[in-house]
């Protein structure tokens, strides 16, 4: 049963091999018992899954189930759970319970789905190791002393360790593409706007976005049928007619012209990701795809500007913190000042506090042109090397990350190199293409990710692209011994 | 030395839309408080704006109106800046792409001349909530219901040169938000507030230092306020010192302005882009589109009023103000057809009562068929001018239309010549003395005979008949 | 580029951060390092680009002006830390 996708469940489900509150009750069991050592849960919610289950449970006996009816799921805890706690890993919102569900929740409910529980994440959505969490570190099941990546580590350890079918994640430079190569999962992150951000908690709204964490791509298939689409509460989801995700996924790759940007296999890139990166490439040759060398000239530029514009628009969206209306507030404040400033300082973590100052400064008086636009037009420019190299191929590839997980801890005093984590995945966001990690191999007994990337609004092509190579390879099958 | 003041006008005009500018909450006014403010308004995580179509359509209303430049491509930005009545910690404003750019204001200056004044700019923004400072154990209570109320802030060049221009400028723009029916425009209630920029130079020098005064929330208190703080600002030059450039809080009780030294602190805004916000992308279709509901505009409306009504500038002036005037006095033409009597009795009989009563005119308890009415009653006659008064006076008493006051109370004028003739033989023979002071050049006693013959009368001969026979008879 | 302890003491209170002198010293470091990746920006012609806030280039979608939202005080106030009267309590604003 845990070794089941969504899709497998559904079947099982639908043939009456067990309930969903059997299915519900033993991923509660196994979460108690083996999460102990993951820490990839905040919260467990096992009042309402059961409560959940059992409607699932009636509606399939009515015969009102749709696939997703009854199927347990875990949510990043950056998307708002009426009644249950969204902490989004920080002390800040330790005691905050949204009145409301994020509208990806709410979708998800709508159809059935169980909510297991709340994984853990980078404070803020603001890591890329899972260790700037208020609830501490998320361990990688392929070896506990790593890292599952960031920001959403807990969604792609627990998805891993078989502790959930599969989760909802987030990403904002590569927070789902980055965890899933770590972790040896499928993290599809959508075209921007093509998932509500409404109810999901703010890191930096222009390159936000909701997407999955799963098995398989057909898996990530089944969930944005149910979370795509445009909402009108939020004014950057782009209405746009969704697609039937799993309808093309048999599709064959024949005449598929496949971009390698030279920049992604430079300096860097650890020679034994590089060599699983391009025996994937070759397979992809043997499906009928072509190869094409690309330039992406300015991708090296990628991480620079997203340190500009993502601290800034986060230094604005983090100023709701001030403990006057939700959320933390520090004892005894002895005026307006003190109560900001302490509420501040106590409720917020190392790296979220340095975000806030690279943001403020970048924004301050005489350094908003130098900085801010700056960096603005940089995005500019990646943009341009992607619609520039979109009109020769029909997808990019490349290694998600340049190596394998990290060990915990390895890279907690330096900022620089943690930020250069996302070198591969950052540029994607900033243009806001559709973008997916796929397993692609194993390197010492760690997973590597493969990252294809679209042109805007092709999520139906990336995942038609990624369910052909895991019907020729078996990486995506491959599960660490828990 | 001579002085010349700079004066440049902040206006903040709250739209009359039913919701805020990005969420559904009502504006109410007078609600309980944080009865009006949701999930969006108190800055709860993961909560978005949307914006709201009614303000947008409102403050292009407003640009067109002014013949102002509208922003095709307008965009909101975040000013960022802590404070309690701010729940996001940032105000949603637009600050390098406005939704309406330069127009203009023409101004009517009490000397009758017509200015000119430049308008830069006009943006959408939103509201900060409410801080209300009694005594809760020595804290401070928010109310947020106002926080995300629609705004537009209009922005003057700095071309105004009195605080009676500024007076007349803030009138007109007040004037014009009402015909347009994009606010409310009430002062009291703080749906129009002013700040104004003043500074002094000597004539002909470049511009000097400026301060902002801040919290003025009538027309009278803008005249003051701004009169007070070029005074302060000459005097201070004038015994060598300087002005300092900062924000200053009007005290309408002390009639004085005094440094706001809490908002000096670190005025870096911060502003960027907003990014839960697209673009708001108008085509010049949506533009015409919103042309073509323009109401007649109070200078059209004036116009017209001096060629199809054959009215004095001033006269058309006074009545087009207020729209509410306006329409009230073409009612009364309606009914009755003789304008000028129409505009006299509105712009002066009515308005006086108006004023004193402290009544609007959508409210005054003469409607527009009555005093019609009353006009129909003098020109056929039926009363004097005079006599028309003392019905107007009844009718506001609420004593019914002028007929029947003319009949329960017996005003009908003598028209009857026979019986005014009699009374002038009467008067004459009764008065011989005056009769021979008139004919002996003195023709100021002829007023004290008309006197005598109303007096007769009660006030009910047609004097036009009086003065005749009167005439005649004397001469013989 | 280097920043200077001033420069960290008025970020911190424009953001409304309280760091004590270890955490200053600390973002002074980090401050350098991380202003040295961003200053690699520098180096790219920009001159004749327009700045780019979103990637996906659309218009603003408009709300019908109707309202929407019901009187909800009672379940918004029970998570804010201090409440009376209908008001959330701060420590005295004083103009």
């Amino acid at each position: 049963m845990f070794k089941s996708g969504i899709a497998e469940l559904s079947r099982s489900l639908a043939a009456g091999e067990f309930s969903s509150e059997e299915i519900t009750s033993a991923y509660l069991a196994r979460i108690k018992e083996k999460d102990k050592a993951l820490n990839s849960y905040i919260t467990l919610c096992e009042e309402q899954a059961l409560a959940q289950a059992k409607a699932a449970d009636a509606t399939r006996a009515k015969g009102e189930a749709s696939l997703l009816t009854g199927i347990p799921l875990a949510h990043k805890d950056i998307f708002c759970t009426a009644g249950i706690k969204t902490s989004c890993g920080s002390r800040m919102l330790d005691n905050f319970i949204a009145p409301y569900n994020a509208t990806v929740v709410e979708n998800f409910n709508q159809a059935g789905v169980v909510t297991l529980g709340k994984t853990n994440m980078d404070e803020f959505a603001m890591g890329s190791s899972n260790e700037t969490s208020y609830y501490g570190p998320v361990h990688n099941p392929w070896d506990k002393d790593l890292v599952p990546g960031g920001s959403s580590g807990g969604s792609a350890s627990a998805v891993a360790a078989h502790l959930c079918p599969a989760a909802t994640a987030t990403d904002t430079g590569g927070s789902i593409r980055q965890p899933a190569a770590f972790c040896g999962l499928t993290g599809l992150k959508p075209t921007y706007g093509r998932v509500s951000r409404w109810g999901m908690i703010a890191f930096a709204s222009s390159l936000d976005q909701a997407g999955t964490l799963t098995r398989s791509a057909e898996d990530a298939a089944l969930m944005l049928n149910v979370m795509a689409g445009h909402d009108p509460k939020d004014s950057t989801s782009i209405d746009i007619a969704t697609e039937n995700y799993t309808a093309n996924l048999n599709r064959p790759l024949d005449g598929l012209k496949i971009g390698i940007p030279v920049q992604h296999f430079a300096e860097g890139l650890n020679a034994d990701v590089e060599q699983k990166i391009r025996n994937a490439l070759s397979e992809f040759e043997k499906l009928g795809a072509t190869l094409k060398d690309i330039s992406l000239p300015n991708s090296h530029q990628s991480v620079s500007a997203y340190y500009v514009i993502a601290p800034a628009e986060a230094s604005a969206n983090l100023s709701r913190y001030d403990g006057v209306r939700y959320g933390y507030r520090c004892d005894d404040p002895q005026d307006l000042e003190d109560l900001y400033k302490r509420t501040r300082s106590e409720g917020f973590g190392t790296e979220v506090k340095r975000r806030i100052m690279i943001g403020t400064y970048a924004l301050s008086a005489g350094y908003y042109d130098a900085y801010y636009i700056k960096a603005q037009k940089i995005r500019r420019l990646i943009k341009n090397d992607f619609d520039n190299a979109f009109a020769e191929v029909d997808v990019i590839m490349g290694p998600t990350s340049p190596h394998t997980a990290f060990k915990i801890g390895s890279q907690t005093n330096d900022p620089v190199t943690m930020y250069l984590e996302d070198i591969y995945t950052i540029a994607v966001n900033l243009a806001g293409l559709p973008g997916i990690s796929v397993p692609a191999g194993l390197v010492k007994n760690l997973p590597v990710g493969l990252q294809i990337i679209g042109k805007n609004f092709t999520e139906s092509h990336l995942l038609n692209i990624a369910h052909q190579f895991q019907q020729a390879t078996d990486w995506h099958t491959q599960t660490p011994e828990i | 030395m001579e002085w010349e003041t700079v004066i440049g006008l902040e206006v903040h005009v709250q739209l009359a839309t039913k919701s805020k500018l990005f969420s559904g909450s009502s504006i109410e006014f007078g609600a309980e408080p944080n009865t009006q403010a949701n999930v969006f308004d108190l800055a709860l995580p993961g909560t978005l704006p949307v914006l709201n179509k009614k303000a947008l359509e409102m403050a292009v209303k407003f640009g067109v109106a002014i013949d102002a430049e509208i922003g095709l491509k307008s965009v909101f930005d975040r000013k960022n800046y802590f404070y309690p009545d701010l729940p996001k910690g940032y105000q949603t404003s637009q600050l390098d792409f406005p939704i309406v750019g330069k127009g203009s204001l023409d101004v009517t200056l009490e000397d009758g001349s017509i200015k000119t004044i430049g308008i830069t700019r006009a943006h959408m923004e939103e509201d900060a909530g409410k801080s209300l400072h009694e005594d809760f154990h020595g804290e401070t209570g928010i109310d947020l219901n106002r926080a995300g109320t629609p705004l537009l802030e209009i922005v003057s060049e700095p071309e105004i040169r009195s605080a009676t221009e500024a007076v007349a400028f803030l009138k007109k723009l007040h004037s014009l938000i009402l015909y347009l029916g994009i606010s409310d425009g009430d002062m009291s209630k703080g749906n129009m507030r002013c700040d104004a920029n003043v500074s002094v130079r000597l004539k002909g020098e470049e511009l000097g230092t400026r301060a902002e005064v801040k919290n003025i929330n009538s027309f009278k208190f803008v005249e003051k306020a701004i009169n007070i703080e070029v005074a302060r600002q000459i005097e201070l030059l004038e015994d060598g010192g300087r002005v300092v450039q900062e924000t200053r809080l009007y005290d309408s009780e002390k009639n004085e302005t005094r440094s706001m030294r809490s908002k000096e602190v670190a005025n870096d805004y911060r502003y960027f882009p907003e990014p839960d916000l697209l673009p708001v992308l108008i085509d010049e279709a949506y533009i015409e589109e919103i042309r073509a509901t323009l109401p007649e505009l109070p200078d059209t409306k004036r116009q017209r009023f001096m060629n199809e009504y054959k009215l004095s500038e001033y006269d058309a002036l006074v009545l087009t103000n207020d729209l509410a005037t306006a329409n009230y006095f073409e009612a009364v033409v309606l009914v009755c057809g003789n304008a000028k009597l129409s505009a006299n009795w509105v712009s002066v009989d009515l308005q006086a009562y108006l004023n004193e009563a402290e009544i609007p005119i959508s409210e005054s308890p003469v409607r527009p068929e009555l005093l019609g009415g009353l006009i129909n009653k003098i020109t056929d006659n039926t009363i004097s001018s005079k006599i028309a008064k003392t019905v107007f006076e009844a009718m506001l008493a609420g004593e019914g239309n002028a007929e029947n006051i003319i009949k329960t109370k017996g005003l009908k004028q003598v028209t009857d010549s026979g019986a005014i003739e009699t009374m002038v033989a009467t008067v004459i023979a009764n008065n011989p003395e005056q009769v021979e002071q008139y004919q002996s050049g003195k023709e100021k006693v002829f007023g004290f005979f008309v006197g005598q013959i109303m007096k007769e009368s009660k006030g009910k001969a047609n004097p036009a008949q009086v003065n005749q026979i009167l005439k005649d008879k004397l001469s013989k | 580029m280097s920043i200077s302890a001033d420069d960290i003491a008025y970020i911190a209170h424009l953001a409304r951060l309280q760091l004590s002198e270890a955490e200053k010293q600390e973002a002074a470091l980090n401050f350098k390092n991380i202003l040295a990746l961003i200053d690699q920006m520098q180096s790219a012609d920009t001159d004749q680009l327009e700045p780019l806030s979103h990637a996906i280039e659309a218009s603003q979608p408009l709300r019908e002006d109707i309202v929407t939202e019901k009187n909800q005080r009672d379940d918004l106030q029970k998570i804010a830390p201090k409440c009376e009267q209908g008001l959330y309590l701060v420590p005295k604003v004083i103009d």
